[in-house]
């Protein structure tokens, strides 16, 4: 493992327990997506703090393990700001870090609607080791991650994804559809992609008790994504597709878990993913540091 | 080397700002008579629910756990920005405000689907719909006295 990986899991560590000894935390009530996204911003002056792994088979390879941590913020309530650093661990190779993104979600409309659109930007600095499968774009397939990491890594990759997220809320159940178009910043096509997403809590009504296992702390739901190929060779041809089940429970200490099991549905997918990840949602972050640098009281 | 430099400038970073956050959290908050007094200008918002929904009645108003169920959720969503006892704070209103007080059920149901985006107010619609009539009924609750049975668990 580098240096760079380690100084990266050793920051993430320490972030974590800090955000432990943090007494002001709130239920997240976070829907249960990986891939896909809704229309809801984080709330104005609110810090996310996420780890999320996803672990995948490869044919005619070794399997994997990505990870990657967020750092989503509330800068307004219709404009969201998030930091990713990313990593993977190839088993019988090595653990590198694969680089970062930033990601901007800014919601367009003032009220809410049938369908409530959002503008996403994202700028990505990564190298070709990447495999956090964050999203299915142009012709990326399984076989791309046959090449060691050793030599996948030494190819940096500057990236400016947008995405069109189209989400709608009816009767508890979230459907949301994300358009993605992506463009390498050195001589590539713009690439596409989609994912789709249905959710709903397990139960709509709160319950008048504290609890932790109460139904409607739990969310449901499945989301499928893949690539469409570029702008030279748009369709679903030599794509790879998945579709995933997934499950959120939101603690009422402010705490996330999330897992999802997820499938292939072509040759050119890895036949199974499994996600899993934990989020920490701190209220008033924005105050806190306002108040550290002398804001007002 | 210059990948090592900044992976470690990056990392600095996100360390002084876990220090903030460990140590701001145990700021002390103000208290409640020190929130501060609203321009009744925003209360303005409460005007603009359109008449369908300053209409609509609030299907859990005979529900006898309405006011404790939403009296948790405001505690876990609500009390941050509006303050413990929806006193406000500089971040957010008091409900506590005859503006609010003398909404129609449907009004305050109506801005909390919606929010006031552009004034810091989130969308709250990721709240299912019976979970927002909850809230409303508790928030309505707080300009009248509580009668016992309808008071929230205490925290264990």
């Amino acid at each position: 493992m580098t240096s760079v990986g380690r100084l990266v899991l050793v920051c993430l560590f320490f972030l974590t327990v800090l955000s432990l000894l943090t007494p002001t935390a709130a239920l997240a009530q976070e829907n249960p997506y990986f891939v896909a996204y809704d229309h809801y911003m984080e709330e104005p002056g609110n810090l996310e703090i996420e780890y999320f792994s996803t672990f995948g088979t490869q044919r005619s390879g070794n399997d994997f393990h990505a990870f990657w941590g967020e750092f989503e913020y509330g800068a307004t309530a219709w404009w969201t700001t998030e930091f990713y650093l990313d990593g993977q661990t190839t088993f019988n190779d090595s653990t590198i870090f694969t680089g970062f993104r930033w990601e901007n979600r800014f919601r367009v409309l003032k009220r809410e609607h049938l369908i409530n659109p959002v503008f996403y930007v994202e700028y990505e600095n990564k190298n070709s080791a990447d495999k956090i499968l964050k999203e299915g774009e142009g012709h990326d397939v399984e076989s791309d991650f046959l090449i060691s990491n050793a030599e996948a890594r030494k190819e940096h990759i500057h990236e400016i994804e947008m995405k069109l997220i189209l989400s709608s809320t009816f009767k508890g159940w979230n459907f949301t559809e994300n358009t993605l178009a992506a463009k390498n910043l050195s001589n590539s096509p713009w690439e596409f992609g989609y994912a789709f997403g249905a959710s709903r809590p397990l139960a709509l009504k709160a319950s008048a008790k504290r609890c932790t296992l109460c139904r409607q702390n739990f969310i449901g739901g499945v989301e499928m994504y893949g690539g469409l190929g570029d702008r030279h060779s748009f369709g679903l041809h030599d794509t790879s597709h998945y579709v995933a089940q997934v499950l959120g429970w939101n603690l009422p200490s402010g705490w996330t878990l999330r897992i999802s099991p997820g499938f292939g549905l072509n040759d050119n997918s890895h036949r199974f993913l499994m996600r899993w990840g934990v989020t920490r949602e701190i209220t008033g972050f924005g105050s806190m540091v306002n108040r550290l640098f002398g804001g007002r009281k | 080397m210059k990948a090592v430099a900044t992976a470690r400038a990056v990392c600095a970073s996100f360390l002084a700002v876990s220090v903030v956050l460990a140590q701001s959290g145990n700021t002390d908050r103000p208290p409640a008579s020190a929130a501060p007094k609203y321009d009744p200008a925003i209360y303005a918002e409460l005007q603009k629910a359109p008449e369908k929904a300053r209409n609509r009645p609030n299907p859990l108003q005979n529900d006898p756990d309405a006011v404790a169920a939403g009296a948790i959720l405001f505690e876990q969503h609500c009390a941050e920005c509006h303050g413990k006892s929806a006193e406000g704070s500089r971040k957010a209103p008091s409900l506590l405000a005859p503006e609010v007080q003398n909404a129609t059920p449907g009004t305050l149901f109506w801005l909390l689907t919606n929010g006031v985006v552009r004034k810091k107010m989130p969308v709250w619609s990721k709240l299912p719909e019976p979970q927002r009539w909850q809230l409303v009924r508790y928030v309505k609750s707080l300009g009248r006295p509580v009668p016992a049975s309808e008071s929230p668990a205490p925290k264990p």
